[in-house]
């Protein structure tokens, strides 16, 4: 197998979505990159998550960066040359409680000033976008619905960035660790790797939930700690599902793949901390239970595959991404916190642009790993936990 | 008679020969999990049975190793291990009776 060079303009650690993308953006601005996985691509959180693209967030920073994903998203197939599976088949976020429908109402009216299509569906309203859906069962009020929200293929989006990437001369070396990150007088220098030393001007962590693990090791100190998160796919049906469909109080998500399978995912209240990918019963119980109830003629669907991913979570829900005070030239692109996918895009490119001392598109400072010293932080409160 | 590059290699997710050779060629996949993830090789209602032994064989051949390095590590297992349909897990761990309230068991 093919060795790196001595030493690139940037390393980048983890070759998920966001590794990729960023590698992708940074070659295409002249620099020369190596990527490092001691894995697969898309052996992360990446190729275990569900490919949602959503813009209905509770935080305008998350708006926006999200509806630039979306920008992107919308010409990634042509831009990359793959065909990536997106489409905007909308998310329908179900209210059902009082408080919900007052805190979606607050939510929309500051989405639509950005200039998101969101807007608010009574029942009978769902019921025509998705006549499936058992309303009256579910208890729900209402839902926030945005036409322009969607989906698309992580595999085939992550691939099609490392392909692009190596087509501009980036280099990805899967299957090869980073043990530690080379700091010198306050500068990182490069990375120590099972392939040996590579040296670098720019250092990008960009490792999902190892991160913080990463970072570590240039004595790097990040607040994000890593909870396990199952999912399941059941055998194609007729496609009858257009959106993804969502409750944050039920906490539970599903929408239908493009191949027919309905996927779904639901977070577990009590899941502790950990470096967990066990799945688990309860989860297979509970989520075939909640579709059971969302929509009922799926009891006779199979159930085929279960696994589980890791979130990436910080204090806030937000990620984190920018410069860190103490390591100059080493760059964190992690925390997601369950929206590197939808995020990642957006973010790699911003990424780039700060490195090649471009001006950004939007600010990096909302979501600069400095925030929670300062203790300036407001939380994102439109999550799947 | 068709050639070797039409062969299907994996009946669910309909992958050719050629797929395979291609993933491995041009995208220098190297493991089970990288085909599984590029070609959705063993993703479909068999979960591998199949298709993963034809996909081991062939990386093996073309990487110029015995099968048995390319078997060491195979894609996880997921549960359930068969389809089950949705109905009959929901009845699970109740007796039989549908359960009340929500999904949580």
């Amino acid at each position: 197998m093919r060795r790196p060079r001595e030493s690139y303009d940037v390393a980048v650690i983890g070759a998920g979505i966001i590794g990729c993308a960023t590698a992708y953006y940074l070659a295409s601005r002249g620099l020369s990159v190596a990527v490092f996985d001691r894995s697969y691509i898309t052996s992360g959180a990446t190729g275990r998550c569900p490919g949602g693209i959503r813009q209905q967030w509770s935080t305008e920073d998350h708006v926006r960066l999200a509806m630039k994903s979306v920008e992107i998203y919308k010409n990634l197939d042509q831009e990359l040359g793959v065909e990536t599976g997106y489409r905007q088949g909308g998310y329908l976020i179900l209210a059902k409680t009082e408080r919900e429908v007052k805190d979606f109402e607050r939510n929309m009216r500051m989405q639509r000033s950005l200039g998101l299509p969101v807007r608010w569906l009574e029942p009978g309203e769902i019921r025509e976008i998705v006549p499936e859906l058992d309303v009256e069962g579910i208890g729900a009020l209402g839902a926030a619905w945005n036409p322009t929200d969607g989906y698309a293929d992580p595999f085939k989006v992550t691939f099609g960035y490392a392909r692009a990437a190596e087509r501009l001369g980036a280099e990805i070396f899967t299957f090869t660790g980073v043990e530690r990150v080379i700091v010198e007088d306050g500068q990182a220098r490069g990375v120590k790797t099972s392939r040996g030393v590579v040296r670098a001007e720019w250092v990008v962590n960009a490792a999902g939930a190892w991160s913080r693990l990463v970072a570590e090791t240039a004595g790097v100190s990040l607040p994000n700690k890593p909870y396990r998160h199952e999912i399941l796919v059941t055998e194609p049906v007729k496609p009858f599902l257009r959106p993804m469909v969502i409750s944050f109080h039920d906490n539970v998500y599903f929408r239908q793949s493009s191949r027919g399978g309905i996927i779904g995912g639901w977070g577990d209240p009590n899941e502790k901390p950990g470096y967990n990918f066990e799945s688990s019963p309860r989860f297979l119980i509970t989520m075939a239970r909640l579709l059971a109830k969302y929509i009922p003629p799926l009891r006779g669907v199979r159930v085929v595959r279960q696994w589980a991913g890791l979130y990436d979570v910080t204090p806030d829900a937000r990620q984190i991404t920018g410069p860190v005070r103490g390591v100059e030239g080493f760059i964190q692109v992690n925390g997601f916190s369950g929206h590197g996918f939808m995020m990642g895009p957006a973010t790699a490119h911003l990424v780039a642009q700060f490195i090649a001392g471009e001006p950004l598109d939007l600010p990096l400072e909302p979501f600069s790993p400095d925030r929670f010293e300062r203790g300036a932080f407001e939380g994102e409160t439109a999550v799947v936990g | 008679m068709a050639g070797e590059d039409e062969v299907t290699i994996c009946r669910c997710e309909d992958v050719t020969m050629a797929e395979v050779l291609e993933a491995i060629r041009v995208h220098g996949a190297r493991t089970l999990d990288e085909l599984k993830r590029i070609l959705r090789i063993g993703m479909g209602p068999c979960q591998g049975r199949t298709c993963l032994r034809l996909a081991a064989g062939v990386l093996a051949r073309e990487l110029g190793v015995p099968a048995s390095e390319v078997m060491r590590e195979l894609p996880r297992v997921r549960p359930p291990i068969v389809p089950v349909p949705i109905g009959h897990l929901v009845l699970l761990g109740t007796g039989g009776r549908e359960p009340k309230g929500g999904g949580d068991p």
